[in-house]
């Protein structure tokens, strides 16, 4: 009985203290304070200054188009590499393999700076400037998330029959039709998990945006990209945190916290219908 | 076999993996329409062909003809075959129907457009024909838009076949198709595949292990030991000619006894002349091949003087028969009978002459089919313990100190009582004047000059045969002992070896 409390309280405990400081931050995203702590009364004040203030949507869209341009690229080459070197003899795979490893476990502070330098120095001997953009931000993204999107792939190769792939030639399809019709689809859910992680990766990035950053698309007169870890971090060398960023991290939350439920009401229902054999097969079947 | 006929010729055929030859020069001519199995106990290279058939690898040396045109370096995609692959490889994210339609959509045929030859994919129509037609065959009717997932094992089994002979090959290729199924299953899928067979007039080349499912369904059967083919023929042709005591063992339950020609058109084996129908030359070592079911057993008072008579030691119901094992002298006899006998009962045992199969003896080396491995990890051929190197019955395994095996995964085996095939080479065997001086003795019962070196039977008083090449004279009658050396006796688990694991 004892135990069965006190392995009820760490429960609680420790999800009160990873819940509480995000639960007070919504809290006080409802009340006009420039400090957490101070309650001014009701309001959704905070909400309406987030949608008029243009330097938090534009830090917003930057980093929402960042996360997605790369971890689409970063899905790309990772699913590739994993694909290429799975088929590949041991030698080469084993390489490779220690190869992608290293940006894994490696301290991010090195790879940004890195990459920094290499902008800076590769351009300035062809250009004689040093050259950062969207592109490097971008590139700098990709290598960050293309490790990982190769971790998700490779199991779901593993575990794959090595015949599935026999037999699509067998039957007449290409390596490539083979590939593409058979070994993608069986791999699909580990290329999915990749992206999302790549996404996830990128959206909190700070260390590699700040390194990499450059004029961007949305805000062509700034000198550089502001993603919202940048931009936030540069409040803070300011100031207090601008109040509207509580009403952000609150959507932010909001939605991350709805993806999730989704997600898992979707697995469900997935399930379910696998479970009946569906009828629903047959539409689907011409337009394959 | 005539040369028109003849759909797929394998030619010379080698192939070697990493040094090891798997494959060795195979050569075999199949004719259309033919049920044709290759039958081997596992890693003889009965796979390792169908996959060089079907275009997974390539032939190291040899060449492959499709109707006359080599297709040796052609990739499977190109080729005209078909697949059953062992555990189905169904595309578990498509549903009955795109399993089976999935060869079509890919499939171009010539037709003409605007008056010129060209290639179109097959209309959705076509398919649906094709798709319904296979799945009737394989009497899945009702199932087009089932999930792979939801199917039990047999349907799943029919859905490959279906998916591959939609395709209309000219060779349908089977892997150990029914490995995976229950034993009734398995004996129902034999009949359906063979009227399967019938209906369709597509050549089937089946792989298995599986003796009974060879004889079951083929026309020709294949048997191969190590790369090598050992015999070709009809099942029966197999059964009741086999060529070498191997295939003899491997079809069917068998006694095989060591004999020697004792006279024109008789064998002497178990201490008895027995009147044969084949003719070997008088005093040749052959192999004797005696079916249970040929055996005649006749209860008896008492002991006949010009009959094998034994004593019925186990007795065993079968349904239709019993089936009995015999004790004659030191060796057994097993047989089947309709007749209710008791064990402890004396019988005589006689065989008709055409029931004897006898087979040139293979003397390349010596090959003890009934050793076992006793607690001290020594091989016993016939009563007499040699010291082996049990560690090579499993590739990187170490010995123990308790006198376990342990494999290169941690495993932990062992091997009291395990039943081994031992070989002996002919060169071998060291013989040593007089008695106790090695592994055991006996007499030596025969010297053949073979041009620049005697060839020496040395027959133990538990009547094994040893036999060996020496450059020196011997007479026949002395009195010798024998040694080996650990490392020279070869050693083959019967069976497999996880049923030795200990925890």
């Amino acid at each position: 009985m004892v135990k069965k409390i006190f392995g009820q309280c760490y429960i609680w405990l420790i999800l009160i203290l990873m819940y509480l400081p995000i639960l007070v931050l919504i809290a006080f995203s409802f009340t006009k304070s420039v400090n957490v702590g101070v309650w001014k009364g009701f309001s959704f004040d905070l909400y309406s200054d987030l949608f008029r203030s243009k330097e938090i949507l534009t830090a917003l869209a930057n980093t929402l188009i960042i996360a997605i341009t790369s971890a689409l690229v970063a899905t790309i080459l990772g699913t590739l590499g994993a694909i290429g070197a799975f088929y590949s003899s041991k030698k080469f795979r084993r390489a490779y393999e220690f190869v992608n490893q290293i940006p894994v476990v490696n301290a991010e502070i090195v790879m940004a700076l890195s990459l920094a330098i290499m902008f800076a120095a590769l351009p300035s001997l062809i250009f004689h400037t040093d050259l950062r953009s969207y592109w490097t931000l971008l590139i700098g993204h990709v290598v960050l998330g293309a490790p990982f999107v190769y971790i998700n792939v490779k199991p779901k190769l593993q575990q794959m029959d090595p015949s599935l792939y026999e037999a699509a030639i067998d039957l007449g399809a290409k390596p490539r039709q083979a590939l593409w019709k058979v070994t993608l689809p069986e791999i699909l859910p580990g290329v999915f998990s990749g992206f999302l992680l790549a996404i996830t990766l990128s959206l909190d990035d700070f260390v590699i945006s700040q390194f990499t950053t450059g004029p961007g698309l949305l805000s062509a007169g700034d000198p550089k990209i502001v993603t919202l870890s940048i931009l936030i971090q540069d409040k803070i060398k300011k100031g207090p945190i601008p109040p509207a960023m509580r009403a952000l991290t609150t959507v932010i939350f909001l939605l991350v916290v709805l993806g999730v439920v989704g997600i898992t009401v979707f697995r469900h229902y997935k399930s379910k219908k696998a479970a009946l054999a569906s009828k629903a097969n047959r539409k689907r079947r011409r337009a394959y | 076999m005539s040369k028109e006929n003849c759909i797929i010729s394998l030619q010379g055929v080698n192939k070697v993996f990493d040094g090891t030859t798997v494959v060795d020069n195979f050569n075999l001519d199949i004719t259309k329409g033919e049920f044709v199995t290759f039958l081997g106990p596992s890693g003889c290279g009965k796979t390792t062909t169908l996959r060089m058939i079907a275009g997974f690898e390539t032939p190291t040396s040899g060449k492959i003809l499709l109707n006359g045109e080599d297709i040796t370096k052609i990739p499977p995609h190109k080729r005209p075959i078909n697949t059953v692959f062992q555990r189905y490889a169904l595309f578990p994210h498509l549903d009955v129907y795109d399993n089976v339609a999935f060869g079509l959509k890919l499939k171009k045929i010539p037709c003409e457009k605007k008056g010129k030859p060209a290639f179109r994919h097959l209309t959705a129509k076509e398919i649906d024909e094709k798709v319904a037609h296979a799945l009737e065959i394989v009497d899945l009717d009702e199932f087009e838009d089932r999930d792979i997932s939801t199917l039990s094992g047999g349907q799943q089994q029919r859905v490959a076949i279906a998916r591959a002979i939609v395709n209309e090959p000219e060779i349908l290729l089977l892997d150990e198709p029914l490995g995976a199924l229950d034993l009734k299953m398995r004996k129902d899928m034999q009949i359906e595949l063979k009227e399967m067979h019938k209906k369709l007039g597509i050549t089937f080349i089946y792989v298995t292990h599986d003796q009974e499912e060879a004889l079951t369904m083929s026309d020709t059967i294949v048997v191969m030991k190590s790369g090598e083919i050992q015999q070709v023929g009809t099942p029966i042709d197999i059964y009741n000619e086999p060529v070498n005591a191997f295939v003899a063992d491997f079809i069917g339950e068998s006694n095989i006894y060591n004999a020697t020609m004792a006279g024109k058109l008789k064998v002497r084996f178990l201490n008895h002349v027995f009147d044969c129908i084949d003719d070997f030359p008088v005093n040749e070592k052959v192999d004797v091949v005696v079916r249970p079911e040929d055996v005649i057993l006749t209860v008896v008072k008492e002991p006949s003087k010009d009959k094998v008579t034994g004593k019925i030691v186990t007795k065993v119901f079968k349904g239709v028969h019993y089936e009995y094992l015999v004790q004659v002298g030191k060796a057994e006899v097993e047989c089947r009978d309709t007749k209710d006998r008791n064990v402890g009962d004396l019988v005589t045992v006689e065989v008709e002459p055409e029931n004897i199969q006898i087979m040139k003896k293979d003397v390349t080396n010596n090959i003890y089919t009934e050793a076992w491995i006793n607690n001290k990890n020594q091989v016993v051929i016939g009563e007499d313990p040699f010291d082996c190197d049990v560690t090579k019955l499993l590739k990187d395994s170490t010995l123990s100190e308790d006198g376990y095996l342990i494999g290169p995964d941690g495993k932990k085996y062992d091997l009291n009582d395990a039943d081994v095939i031992a070989e002996i080479g002919l060169d071998k065997i060291e013989m040593i004047d007089g008695f106790d001086n090695g592994d055991t003795n006996g007499e030596i019962v025969s010297v053949v000059y073979k041009g620049d070196h005697y060839q020496v039977m040395v027959r133990t008083d538990d009547e094994e045969d040893f036999i060996l090449d020496t450059p020196y004279t011997w007479n026949e009658g002395d009195q010798v002992s024998i040694k080996v050396l650990p490392q020279d006796i070869k050693l083959m688990l019967k069976g497999d070896i996880a049923k030795y694991e200990v925890e």
